[in-house]
């Protein structure tokens, strides 16, 4: 009763919210209160990311399996399990797997497809929420739902195109791919590990992670040279994660001995702009 | 999408209430000469509709106790501006009631009725833009959208305001609803199924290539990484027939709008009473009929995704 009295007369109230926490205290250090929420059609110096390699993904869903446990876990969690061991089991997921194919038999393709929050840069999800609960965080772009804050009114999973968010059917709150915030700032982690749960167990490195701001990384290098590309361009909601197409490599020694595929213009080669 | 039943309820019976208080706010502006005791009577009919409305709305949330933190976001979202013109909209009513109650005279008994109907536009102009500012829902993303939620609300509300005139026997009262509201019935058909023609004509702005980015020709989804559904393929499904969400346009199009026509036309020519009752009567589940296919034939692009379960 109080809490809610405290917020409804905080004039920061949205501005301040705490989101998803680390796990490591704030440093001790006075320092300027940050501005969490990034302005709508602000342009961000830093964007996490992920980067899909669909050339290397073979569907295994450890991706998924890994997602899961690190999230209903941590800070995000815990994730709703309706019937695990039933005939019909449902839950909720940050991270799906898809598989499609492509082409006419018999030179068909495989494409295992994973799937999670794309963290626009223009997320028509975050503007939607009545409450501020969803919002776009200033430092890195992740876009994160403050559960304390979310009423489970399902709207801005109706304003996401991509069905990147699903409601924790338990908790009745919103829920969506976080980026793991809760672990790749962890200083108690080892460097290494401090990766999204879903990079760290894909066992083909598929899944890139970086900062698509910075030339330099190694998820902007792999979109430069290897055609990244957005899903659904046509909503102009500049996706941060980015997918890398399929490329069919012509073996060196190989290659007369296999016979030719014939379907690379399956496949897109270059940036879709 | 998937329709919820608290939303329809909300929606449709808010608005007939909108409808009803605009009719009535209207008419004595007009000068019609009506009983006090049945003006406040129906008010108060109004009011219990838009209460019962809010409460529907309710239970569409998952944290209730929260609601009140929807108002903050009136910045950017339709959804907290339709949370905050609602509740104002019904103190409005509740305060018109009030001054009528009191007898006061003078230029608030203008003013409030004014108010009112001010009110009720910009709570359908909210309520719609919820839906029609979803750019990528193609059926929603237009201003028939907020056509229909104002004519429809307009023409149920009419037609109640009618039926309560005759069942009140106000004559005088019903000489003046009556054209009205057979006039905003048949203008809320013409804009209903010039939604349907268009939605009927629509053309996917977005397709399974541009969704997953692989450009062939043939493409088909293979599994969508679950057994047993999810969320997304509970709330974006409306999970009933082809054939159902058609006979239920038919159903909605004959209980909302050509049969209360016939009824109005009957009453005019026999100056018959109890065909408005009936009307109103037939409109009613004819509202949620209506609403329950604005949703069934709104086609999320996210569906793209979850086609085969594999």
């Amino acid at each position: 009763m109080i809490q809610w009295l405290k917020d409804l007369l905080q004039s920061n109230l949205v501005e301040n919210s705490p989101g998803a926490r680390t796990t490591r205290p704030a440093p001790a250090a006075p320092t300027p209160p940050k501005r969490v929420r990034a302005e709508q059609g602000e342009t961000l110096a830093k964007q996490l990311a992920l980067v899909i390699d669909l050339n290397v993904c073979v569907g295994c869903h450890a991706c998924v399996t890994s997602c899961k446990q690190w999230n209903t876990s941590g800070s995000a969690g815990p994730l709703a399990d309706f019937a695990p061991y039933g005939a019909n089991p449902t839950g909720t997921f940050f991270n799906r797997v898809q598989t499609y194919e492509a082409g006419e038999f018999p030179g068909t393709d495989t494409i295992h497809f994973p799937k999670s929050c794309l963290h626009c840069e223009e997320p028509p999800c975050v503007p939607v929420c009545p409450t501020g609960a969803s919002y776009k965080r200033a430092e890195d772009g992740i876009v994160l739902v403050d559960y304390d804050k979310c009423i489970g009114c399902k709207y801005c999973a109706w304003a996401c195109p991509y069905g990147a968010r699903e409601i924790d059917e338990e908790r009745q709150v919103m829920t969506k791919c976080t980026l793991c915030v809760d672990r790749i700032y962890d200083e108690e982690l080892p460097v290494d590990d401090r990766k999204p749960a879903c990079v760290k167990a894909c066992p083909t490195n598929a899944r890139l992670f970086g900062d698509v701001k910075d030339p330099n990384s190694e998820v902007s290098i792999a979109i430069r040279e290897r055609g990244g590309y957005s899903l659904m361009p046509e909503w102009e909601t500049q996706p941060a994660n980015q997918y890398l197409p399929r490329q069919i490599t012509p073996m060196a020694h190989a290659a007369a001995s296999i016979a030719p595929k014939a379907t690379p213009p399956a496949f897109r080669s270059s940036p879709q702009d | 999408m998937h329709p919820a039943f608290s939303i329809l309820f909300f929606t449709t019976l808010a608005g007939a209430a909108q409808g009803l208080v605009v009719a009535l706010a209207l008419a004595l502006l007009a000068g019609v000469a009506m009983d006090a005791t049945f003006l406040l009577q129906a008010l108060a009919v109004g009011e219990v509709l838009l209460v019962a409305g809010l409460g529907a709305s309710f239970l569409h949330l998952g944290h209730k106790m929260r609601a009140w933190r929807a108002v903050l976001m009136w910045r950017t979202s339709w959804m907290s501006r339709e949370v905050i013109v609602l509740p104002a909209f019904i103190g409005l009513v509740g305060a018109w009631w009030l001054s009528l109650w009191l007898g006061v005279t003078g230029v608030w008994a203008q003013v409030l009725p004014i108010l009112v109907v001010l009110g009720a536009l910009l709570l359908w102009y909210c309520t719609a833009m919820i839906y029609a500012c979803l750019r990528f829902i193609q059926e929603w993303a237009h201003w028939l959208t907020v056509a229909n939620f104002t004519l429809i609300g307009l023409s149920s509300g009419s037609m109640l305001a009618c039926a309560l005139a005759a069942l009140g026997q106000q004559d005088a009262l019903l000489q003046v609803l009556a054209p009205w509201a057979t006039e905003i019935t048949l203008l809320a058909g013409l804009s209903r199924w010039a939604s349907l023609r268009r939605n009927a004509d629509l053309r996917a702005i977005s397709t399974l290539q541009s969704a997953t980015g692989i450009q062939s020709a043939k493409l088909v989804q293979k599994s969508m990484g679950m057994s047993a559904g999810s969320f997304n393929t509970r709330e974006f499904f409306h999970g009933a027939s082809q054939a159902v969400v058609r006979n239920l346009r038919w159903a909605f199009s004959l209980g909302l709008f050509v049969l209360p026509l016939v009824l109005a036309w009957w009453a005019f020519s026999n100056a018959a009473l109890w065909p408005w009752v009936l009307a109103s009567v037939l409109q009613a589940p004819s509202l949620i009929a209506e609403r329950w296919v604005f949703f069934a034939q709104a086609k999320h692009p996210q569906n793209l995704y979850y086609q085969t379960v594999g």
